[in-house]
């Protein structure tokens, strides 16, 4: 990573608000082009890092580098950066070609070069019969894409986004992710994501960062962290997952040897290094349901529940922990009832142990 | 603003019996506050004056004819412009047109520190520049009055503390009665700023700042256009009770200061008044100020409508 010039590089950054602390020593490197997202729930110091870099928030401690350059000292008006707010702050007063316009005004563009440009990006982000409207008249998504157009006109190296799209509906929501990683695959510009929805974070981003409680836990690209998460913050927050007790019998570098409920025992990866009680994790699509003399956990099935594409069945592991299982909605597989005792296959490589 | 789905009340017929009974409250306070006086004046600018005050049923254009026109002492001359009310006119207009300033000058900081103020406190500052209007006008122009005559207090204390080696005199000045117009009305520059900086979305600044915008420039460019209804009824508020205000240059000034406010006021003041005059005169102050506000609405709804459809 040290190699290559990270976009921007995040050393140790703390932020405290009086005697609450935001942001916890965040150490992280973001590379040039790369869509970058910073996951994790509301409060856990996603868009405060997010500000930093944009100028709004005094850093306390640590160091911001944009393509090398310290950026401490400077205001938000003398940062290569521009950001996409999370209700978007369209100017009310301006048109939406004069609201794109903006910040090539200035810049010190002249008035018929910024005009061009600004037809050219409303015609990216579909909105060229729109120009001479003012923001209030045009729709949540519309409003949307003028902001985007906004920020992209000038052409910043690092463009961040502080949850552009949770106020869309749903089928805008998809829609404007397809759009949103096309746009930064097309401009090359850096984009800095942040979003408390694990789905947006997994579609669109080239890595991401969990973060919770003022730290980052985890980055990595989304299938690392689906299926490698490190702690059991990671593992519950992406995705669904089962979460056991189990005992650590064998540690063998990033492999552990655990007992599972029922005796039998399983070598899976592993994020701990120590013995010990650790929780497991396993996802719930990544098992089977199998005659009881294969298996490798016994369950008793609660409910069955009907999800469309998939089926959920909700079980009783021996030992008393609930388990989840889902299983592809199909005429080929049988169905058990609620109350059937069912054998639980893991598929390999599908549990892992997590370092707490 | 021009946003759409502001369609009026069109909805179903079942409160509709209830209009009239339910607007006639309204209906009459208009009638009676508003139309019925005004009504009145307009008539009475018309009439002929009674020497003890009052009027005499006989129509006559005597009163504007004494407002605009010099026909001599006797009145056998010919006729001339008068320029002595229309002089009053014009200072009024100035001193009134300075007294928004200094206000807006003054009261935009002081609405925008109330309203970044933590919401907690911003009622106790609030009620901090509404506890002196407790007091009547009258005292609190003469109080002001005291404190900055000659022997006042604040040239007293200036002299005390070496800064004066005389008294500087300030009552019966033009600066006086600006002071006072200011002291009066400067709380209706404050309230409307106040109100409109409180709904401004500071993401809006912050949006200006990360597009390269300096802080001038933010609040020429984006603070100060949204924020422009609040300050326009700001100036309106305080721009017309100053141009009729008469405490002020009454108390505070003297004969060279004289305002229209003054003027009308003299007129139905024991047996020297003219009633007529000073209806003719109230009516011409009403006409002006109407006509200055329609031109602004006019102009304000043709920049936002050429906003709109550029």
């Amino acid at each position: 990573m040290a190699a290559v010039q990270d976009a921007v590089d995040i050393r140790n950054v703390t932020k405290r608000y009086g005697s609450f602390t935001a942001l916890d020593g965040v150490s992280l490197g973001i590379a040039d082009n790369e869509f970058f997202t910073l996951l994790g729930p509301s409060g856990c110091g996603k868009t405060t890092l997010l500000r930093m870099i944009a100028g709004f928030e005094e850093i306390t401690q640590g160091e911001i580098r944009l393509f090398g350059d310290p950026i401490a000292g400077r205001d938000p008006n003398h940062r290569p950066v521009n950001t996409v707010f999370q209700h978007y702050a369209l100017f009310p007063h301006m048109t939406v070609r004069d609201n794109v316009a903006f910040g090539l005004k200035m810049k010190g563009m002249d008035a018929a070069s910024r005009r061009a440009r600004a037809e050219r990006m409303l015609e990216m982000v579909h909105l060229s019969a729109f120009a001479d409207r003012m923001p209030a008249q045009l729709s949540g998504g519309q409003q949307q894409r003028v902001a985007l157009a906004r920020a992209l006109a000038p052409e910043p190296r690092v463009l961040l986004l502080d949850e552009p799209l949770s106020a869309l509906d749903l089928k805008l929501r998809q829609a404007m992710r397809v759009e949103l990683k096309q746009l930064q695959e097309e401009t090359g510009i850096t984009f800095i994501f942040v979003t408390h929805d694990q789905e947006e974070a997994l579609t669109m981003s080239d890595r991401i960062a969990v973060m919770s409680a003022g730290q980052v836990q985890q980055i990595g690209t989304a299938r690392e962290i689906y299926e490698a998460p490190v702690n059991r913050f990671v593992a519950d927050f992406i995705g669904e997952t089962n979460l056991i007790e189990v005992e650590v019998t064998r540690v063998d570098g990033d492999r552990a040897e655990v007992v599972l409920p029922g005796g039998h025992r399983l070598t899976c990866p592993s994020a701990s290094r120590t013995g010990g009680r650790h929780a497991l994790s396993i996802r719930p699509e990544r098992m089977s349901v199998v005659a009881e003399a294969g298996a490798d956990m016994l369950a008793v099935v609660e409910r069955v529940v009907y999800l469309g594409t998939d089926l959920q069945l909700m079980a009783r592991l021996e030992g008393g922990a609930e388990f989840h299982v889902r299983l592809q909605n199909s005429a080929r597989i049988a169905v058990p009832e609620p109350g059937a005792r069912i054998g639980l296959r893991i598929e390999d490589g599908a549990a892992r142990l997590l370092a707490d | 603003m021009a946003g759409p789905g502001t369609s009026g009340g069109g909805g179903g017929g079942g409160w509709r019996p209830l209009l009239v009974p339910l607007l006639m409250p309204t209906w009459l306070t208009i009638g009676i506050f508003l139309v019925l006086p005004v009504a009145l004046m307009a008539v009475y600018s018309f009439l002929t004056k009674e020497f003890r005050g009052g009027v005499i049923w006989d129509f006559t254009l005597a009163a504007y004819d004494q407002f605009f026109i010099d026909r001599g002492l006797f009145g056998d001359e010919p006729p001339t412009i008068e320029w002595t009310y229309i002089a009053i006119f014009w200072r009024s207009i100035w001193q009134a047109g300075l007294a928004t300033l200094f206000c807006l000058l003054v009261g935009f900081p002081t609405a925008w520190f109330i309203a970044t103020r933590p919401a907690s406190q911003r009622g106790v500052w609030l009620f901090l520049i509404t506890i002196p209007y407790w007091v009547n006008l009258l005292i609190r122009t003469v109080s002001l009055k005291y404190l900055i005559r000659d022997n006042g207090p604040l040239n007293e204390g200036l002299m005390a503390l070496g800064v004066l080696d005389a008294p500087v005199t300030l009552v019966n000045t033009n600066l006086a009665v600006q002071l006072g117009l200011f002291y009066s009305y400067l709380p209706f520059m404050v309230l409307p700023i106040y109100a409109a900086v409180e709904r401004y979305n500071f993401a809006l600044s912050e949006a200006a700042a990360d597009l390269y915008a300096s802080r001038w420039v933010t609040l020429r460019e984006i603070v100060i256009p949204v924020v422009k209804p609040g300050i326009v009824a700001g100036c309106i508020l305080v721009f017309v009770p100053s141009l009729g205000a008469f405490l002020a240059p009454d108390l505070l000034g003297g004969a060279k200061t004289f305002m229209i406010g003054s003027l009308i006021e003299e007129q139905f003041k024991g047996s020297l008044g003219n009633w007529p005059f000073g209806a003719a005169a109230s009516m011409i102050l009403m006409t002006l100020v109407l006509c200055a506000l329609m031109v602004y609405a006019r102009s304000a709804s043709q920049a936002a409508g050429q906003g709109a459809a550029r």
